[in-house]
């Protein structure tokens, strides 16, 4: 039951007394109740949970681990295994249908023949 | 959508994996506690990109799995009453009791009622004032501020016809009772990220030099697991074993403290029986006594039961990360998602349903590829 996503607010309010919102999930429009962040706001990003937002989602945070992982690609560019490298080589096109398609490592394990 | 994307990128996740390979020198076995993460790790095939030195072994983190016999009966006994409306998450229905599940005392004229959120079983409770409406509270640390927000409102609101039947489990008392086993090969731990959303990190701190074990607080997308495992390899390479937080963006220190302090007051902590394990103390929560009028345990008899678990299951075992799904006989033939012996083959966040939905693909045992019927890690 650890299983939770990341929501916008879109709308606050309030039902039978308690703080409530409308959170965006990627399209999918869901009543939050705020009971637990009473502060969030508009616009704000949280993790949800069985209709509860349980915290804040810090996008300063998510946008510097997503700058480190991309360093790490760099250093492994750098400094990796030539012939692994070429190893795991896909056509362009390949990584383009890839691309348009739902996004994971698992796919790119599998075409990497691993 | 903002924030999954973004940590699903394959080209990221080879530069964290060649960290990885690249840090790695002898065997590692690391456990990840929370189900969604197994369910992550199979789907996107993490343990196979891993460099073979690393093993994954999978954890107790599946709620609807650890939930005990006795407690299921018991749900099932009050769901089956007359005048009775019993609300409970998706995952639960097909959960086999001793000789039924859910799905059958609703199909013998039950009133069982699935719900997304513990709120609409409140509203539940507020249109039939004449029912007696019971909501299965189960779940970990991070379903159990929602579960607890519900008994307190019922509280405030006087519906004196909303009960609860709590079975609510916590992961440090887990993690320290897997540590002590004598069976252990877990060096290191992947902490459920969302249980540590609402607890923060302090109680893991103790656990960590107790056991002298890494202990890195990890979330649920392939990135997220990527890193948690980079972080716990590092550690167990330069012989450290502290508490690190690899998912920053969703956890703080502190966890979230309006939801630890209706925690506090809405239950206090019990010893508790998980299904396959046996009683590990002080693991779980019931509710403290002045809500005991919303407990559905002391308002229905359900004392009594006695229980029967199948004897082809082997559900206990793959709960401690002794076997691995596919290794039980009974995997794909006797036990699918249609016919489950166990609530590993059930729930959403169970070891046997990953390895049935994202490895097998329904395929019985005999005619899997070969390189997927051996163990992997």
């Amino acid at each position: 039951m650890c299983l939770a996503v990341p929501g916008r607010v879109t709308e606050i309010g309030e039902r039978d007394g308690t703080r409530m919102a409308v959170m965006d999930f990627g399209g999918v429009v869901k009543d939050v109740c705020l009971e637990y962040l009473p502060d969030l706001a508009v616009g704000d990003y949280a993790i949800v949970h069985v209709g509860f937002a349980l915290q804040r989602l810090d996008e300063e945070s998510a946008r510097r681990t997503l700058a480190l992982f991309e360093e790490l690609g760099l250093l492994q560019e750098e400094f990796g295994d030539p012939w692994e490298a070429a190893g795991e080589w896909r056509d362009p096109g390949e990584r383009d249908r890839e691309a348009s398609g739902e996004p994971g490592a698992g796919r790119a394990a599998e075409e990497a023949g691993r | 959508m903002k924030y999954l994307e973004e940590f699903r990128n394959p080209e990221l996740a080879e530069g964290l994996l060649a960290d990885i390979r690249a840090t790695v020198t002898r065997p590692w076995a690391l456990m990840e506690v929370c189900g969604g993460q197994t369910h992550s790790i199979i789907r996107h095939a993490i343990d196979q990109l891993l460099p073979e030195e690393v093993e994954l072994i999978h954890g107790p983190g599946c709620p609807v799995c650890v939930t005990p016999l006795e407690m299921i009966d018991r749900a099932l006994a009050i769901a089956a009453r007359p005048g009775v409306i019993f609300c409970s998450f998706g995952d639960m229905l097909r959960v086999p009791g001793t000789d039924r599940d859910l799905f059958r005392v609703r199909s013998e004229g039950g009133d069982v009622r699935v719900v997304y959120s513990p709120l609409d079983a409140l509203r539940i409770a507020r249109e039939n004032p004449d029912r007696e409406v019971v909501f299965f509270g189960i779940g970990f640390e991070t379903t159990a501020p929602p579960n607890a927000m519900a008994v307190h409102l019922a509280r405030k609101e006087g519906l004196r016809n909303f009960s609860m039947l709590v079975s609510h489990v916590r992961v440090p008392p887990a993690i320290d009772a897997i540590m002590e086993s004598p069976d252990c090969r877990v060096q290191g731990f992947l902490a459920a990220g969302h249980v540590c959303s609402v607890m923060g990190t302090d109680e893991y701190p103790a656990l960590a030099d107790r056991h002298r074990v890494p202990i890195v607080v990890t979330g649920f997308e392939p990135l997220d697991i990527l890193e948690g495992i980079r972080r716990t390899v590092r550690q167990l390479e330069r012989g450290e074993h502290t508490v690190d937080n690899a998912y920053p963006r969703a956890v703080r220190p502190e966890g979230n403290p309006a939801a630890r302090a209706m925690l506090e007051d809405v239950f206090e902590v019990a010893d508790r029986a998980w299904r396959g394990i046996g009683v590990i103390p002080l693991s779980g929560w019931r509710l403290a006594p002045h809500y005991r009028d919303h407990d559905a345990e002391h308002r229905f008899d359900v004392a009594g039961i006695t229980t029967r678990e199948p004897a082809a299951c082997r559900a206990g075992e793959v709960l401690q990360g002794l076997l691995k799904p596919h290794q039980c006989e009974a995997f794909g033939t006797a036990c699918t998602p249609r016919t489950p012996l166990g609530a590993t083959m059930v729930s959403s966040e169970g070891a046997c349903a990953a390895y049935y939905l994202y490895r097998r693909l329904g395929a019985p045992a005999a005619s899997a590829p070969a390189q997927e019927a051996t163990p992997v890690g």
